[in-house]
């Protein structure tokens, strides 16, 4: 079987989903793409090609002498200033990026974008978008971005958004190890284009702080224990990814670290209109409830859960540390 | 330009984090000038104005991916400096330690991933020891990538529990950080770190890192290497001195350190410039000079609490969206090396009064860090209390300013934030590769890089000659960081 080839481009972020990339374990990155016999021609991190050698593979790729099976783009398509994409030029050359990302996703037969800048926009977009970015294929929610909303690749699919900020790195090995394998359908991506792989859970799965919010014990300052929804800005109940069922650097998680989930796998996560470590709130209650969940229920849950709360959740939640352990059911007298 | 010299653009230059484009002048098989440009502009100064200052925890990190802790360490920094808060000591201990797992995970991503491969290059096939060179380094196929990464990914657990994730974490607050830790919690810390000591003695250094850390002048060294030859860090020595790596990519030889890790008011590494003698840093001579960048230039150089950062592509003086900071005027190189003289390590020392600053020198110093660095891990996590607080609070403030310090993996970065109404009035940022790689400045002061490739000769055939690229890598430029 031949080998299924990578090319991996860069243009407006950090490279942190690379870094996250790296983070990849059991076994490692290098060892991943080995086994599943994805050959990375190109990487701005990795590889070896540098200045003319990389011209010479870009020349071959666009020339259609050099097939690739896939391109994956991290960070945001920089168009700025004022359309002319000079805010990024592919180095050692007066070539936008945006118009070798456009020319390449016509030579692969799929195109990923690597996290929320690629995918949307992202953090780049943030503020007044000073740099005038965009996702591949969609501009915030909406569709459109670098190719446009009716854009499919050589083998019929739209830009596979690989979101998150950053990524984590079996979302990424994963759906390569599918697309290599011939295994993904597009059915199998969510609304805005996301493998539904990890799209189909919320970060409020398998989240350590779960008795907190199930009876409103919430934190309220930095450290606390509690739920982080009530005040912190959480989002975990709204967030499409499965972050705490399958853990980042071996046992982490936003929620795990202490601190609010806000929502990095969605388009727009950027700017949510507010502090992102405070709840806003009209009459006291989330102006963001939890998905699927009828505004009527939350409250009348709440209420009720907020009455029942055990003292020992109500102590822990406003506490850095747990004062008060678990109760223990009393043991029957037994005789013997 | 005389009628001998050509000029060449050469880019992309990978195996840097982010874009970077050089432009060299040769005449006669030498560098004669070079100008240093980073082609990509994000704006972040101006995404910043008008946030809540808090949101800059959120957004500064994702600068960059590599050195994020540090940019969440000078933002919760500059918050707490303008909110007048001492964070608490378990805070502190946590923030060092997760600042240092970075710090030292991006040592190790640059020796074996970033810099060791350009030894493997085709260049080099005529040495005596390309084969096993080139066996261990070669680019995503050597044998030493492997382990490396195995044992990074392990080692950055360590964020996973300090710090929840890496990179992009939210856990450093200016009072401390969101993680309190319990006593098993330190426990598995310190497994964490003693399984990184392990694999850095058996593989980096082939011996204890106090071993190395006692290394105090050039001569120790080579001595050293001789006694401890298997080992990767002996496999470089040998290479720089068979390669001359020490009288190459020499720049102005002035140095500056913010003082890594912090201890209430002193740090693990203290503070400082080094050039020739050691004198006091004094932050208020910073400016930064916009001249040659693609930025709005009808202003003087400005200390970044009154500085601006708006592009202007029709500039056409400038070169590069990168500012030209000076300090007082002169040129710093910052980094390991300028940590580590400035802090006044025997053999940094030594190997500067030597030669000054080079490639060897460069990745010497960073290595060292990981021999220095990791000890000091130990003792904090010994220092931390569990059960006692890790974060402290503060009232937000409506107005007033502050200043976040802190050393990057890559050298000094600073960030100035100023408030008004409670919200993000100006915010200037200046990155450890925006001092390296500055374009010139209104006196036509080349940058430290750009001082640093002139005289090196290039092969006739490839103008992005190896050297130039050892020269370059040696610095572990970051350009997502330089302009942001």
């Amino acid at each position: 079987m031949s080998a299924f080839d990578l090319l991996w481009l860069q243009s407006g972020g950090c490279g942190g989903c690379s870094m996250s990339v790296l983070n990849a374990e059991a076994p490692d990155f290098y060892s991943y793409l080995k086994n599943h016999n994805i050959n990375l021609l190109w990487h701005p991190s990795f590889s070896e090609a540098c200045t003319d050698d990389f011209m010479s593979l870009l020349n071959n790729i666009e020339s259609g002498s050099t097939k690739i099976d896939a391109l994956c783009l991290e960070g945001s398509v920089m168009m700025g200033p004022n359309g002319t994409g000079r805010f990024h030029r592919l180095s050692g050359t007066n070539r936008p990026m945006f118009e070798v990302l456009r020319s390449l996703a016509g030579k692969a037969r799929y195109t990923l974008g690597i996290g929320s800048c690629a995918a949307f926009g992202g953090i780049t977009m943030s503020g007044p978008n000073p740099g005038e970015a965009t996702g591949l294929q969609y501009d915030g929610k909406h569709d459109g971005g670098l190719l446009g909303a009716d854009w499919k690749s050589p083998d019929d699919f739209p830009v596979i958004n690989i979101a998150g900020c950053p990524t984590h790195p079996n979302w990424v090995i994963e759906t390569l190890i599918q697309l290599a394998e011939g295994k993904l359908n597009a059915d199998q991506l969510d609304s805005f284009n996301r493998p539904r792989s990890y799209t189909n859970h919320l970060v409020h799965h398998g989240c350590p702080r779960n008795e907190y919010y199930e009876y409103k014990a919430s934190a309220q300052l930095p450290s606390e224990q509690g739920c982080l929804m009530e005040h912190m800005g959480c989002l975990g109940t709204q967030a499409r990814a499965d972050c705490n069922l399958r853990l980042w650097n071996g046992e982490g998680s936003c929620l795990r670290g202490g601190y609010a989930c806000i929502n990095c796998t969605a388009p727009e996560f950027e700017e949510p209109g507010h502090c992102f470590t405070e709840t806003p709130k009209i009459a006291g209650i989330p102006i963001g409830l939890p998905i699927d969940m009828p505004k009527a229920w939350f409250v009348a849950l709440a209420s009720l859960a907020k009455a029942a709360t055990p003292e020992r959740l109500r102590v822990n939640a406003a506490s850095d540390h747990i004062r008060i352990s678990p109760g223990q059911h009393k043991k029957k007298d037994k005789k013997r | 330009m005389s009628k001998a010299s050509t000029r060449y653009l050469l880019g992309p230059f990978n195996r840097v984090e982010g874009d970077l484009e050089v432009q060299l002048e040769v005449d006669r098989g030498r560098i004669s000038k070079a100008w240093v440009n980073s082609p990509l502009f994000r704006g972040y100064e101006q995404i910043l104005q008008g946030k809540d200052p808090r949101d800059a925890l959120v957004y500064t990190p994702r600068i960059c991916g590599i050195c994020s802790v540090s940019q969440s360490v000078a933002a919760a920094g500059a918050i707490a400096a303008a909110q007048g808060l001492t964070p608490c000591h378990n805070g502190e201990l946590a923030t060092n330690l997760i600042l240092a797992t970075e710090n030292l995970a991006d040592h190790l991503t640059h020796f074996y991933l970033f810099f060791m491969p350009d030894f493997a290059r085709d260049s080099y096939a005529a040495k005596s020891w390309f084969g096993e060179i080139q066996k261990r380094y070669k680019a995503q196929a050597g044998l030493a990538a492997r382990e490396v990464l195995q044992a990074r990914a392990a080692f950055l657990h360590l964020t996973g529990i300090l710090a929840g994730k890496w990179p992009h974490s939210l856990a450093i607050q200016p009072g401390g950080s969101t993680r309190p830790l319990e006593a098993q919690e330190c426990v598995r810390v310190q497994t964490i770190i003693t399984a990184f000591r392990h694999f850095l003695q058996n593989t980096l250094f082939g011996t204890e890192l106090e071993a190395v850390a006692e290394l105090d002048s050039e001569q120790a060294l080579m001595h050293f290497i001789g006694e401890k030859p298997l080992s990767d860090f002996a496999a470089f020595v040998r290479i720089a001195d068979d390669l001359q790596l020490s009288s190459m990519g020499r720049a102005s030889d002035a140095f500056m350190s913010y003082g890594a890790y912090s201890s209430g008011e002193s740090h693990l590494f203290q503070a400082g410039v080094w050039q020739q003698q050691h004198r006091p840093l004094d932050l208020d001579l910073i400016r930064e000079d916009v001249s040659h960048s693609w930025l709005n230039s009808n202003v003087e150089a400005k200390h970044p609490y009154q500085g601006s950062t708006i592009a202007d592509s029709d500039d056409a003086i400038g070169y590069s969206w990168c500012k030209a900071p000076r300090l007082d005027g002169n040129v710093m190189e910052v980094g390991a090396l300028a940590r580590q003289v400035v802090d006044g390590h025997p053999l940094i020392r030594d190997l500067v009064q030597r030669r000054g600053g080079n490639v060897r020198n460069r990745v010497i110093a960073r290595l060292l860090e990981l021999a220095l660095v990791l000890p000091a891990m130990e003792q904090w996590v010994s220092q931390i209390q569990p059960g006692g607080i890790f974060c402290r609070h503060a009232k937000l403030i409506d107005d007033g300013q502050g200043a976040g310090l802190v050393e990057a993996a890559r050298g000094s970065l600073g960030h100035w934030l100023r408030i008004k109404n409670g919200k993000i009035l100006n915010y200037q940022i200046i990155a450890p590769t925006t001092w390296n790689f500055s374009p010139r400045d209104k006196d036509d002061q080349p940058g430290a890089l750009e001082q640093a490739l002139p005289g090196t000769e290039i092969d006739s055939h490839r103008q992005d000659s190896v050297s130039v690229q050892h020269i370059i890598r040696s610095f572990d430029p970051c350009m997502v960081c330089t302009v942001h």
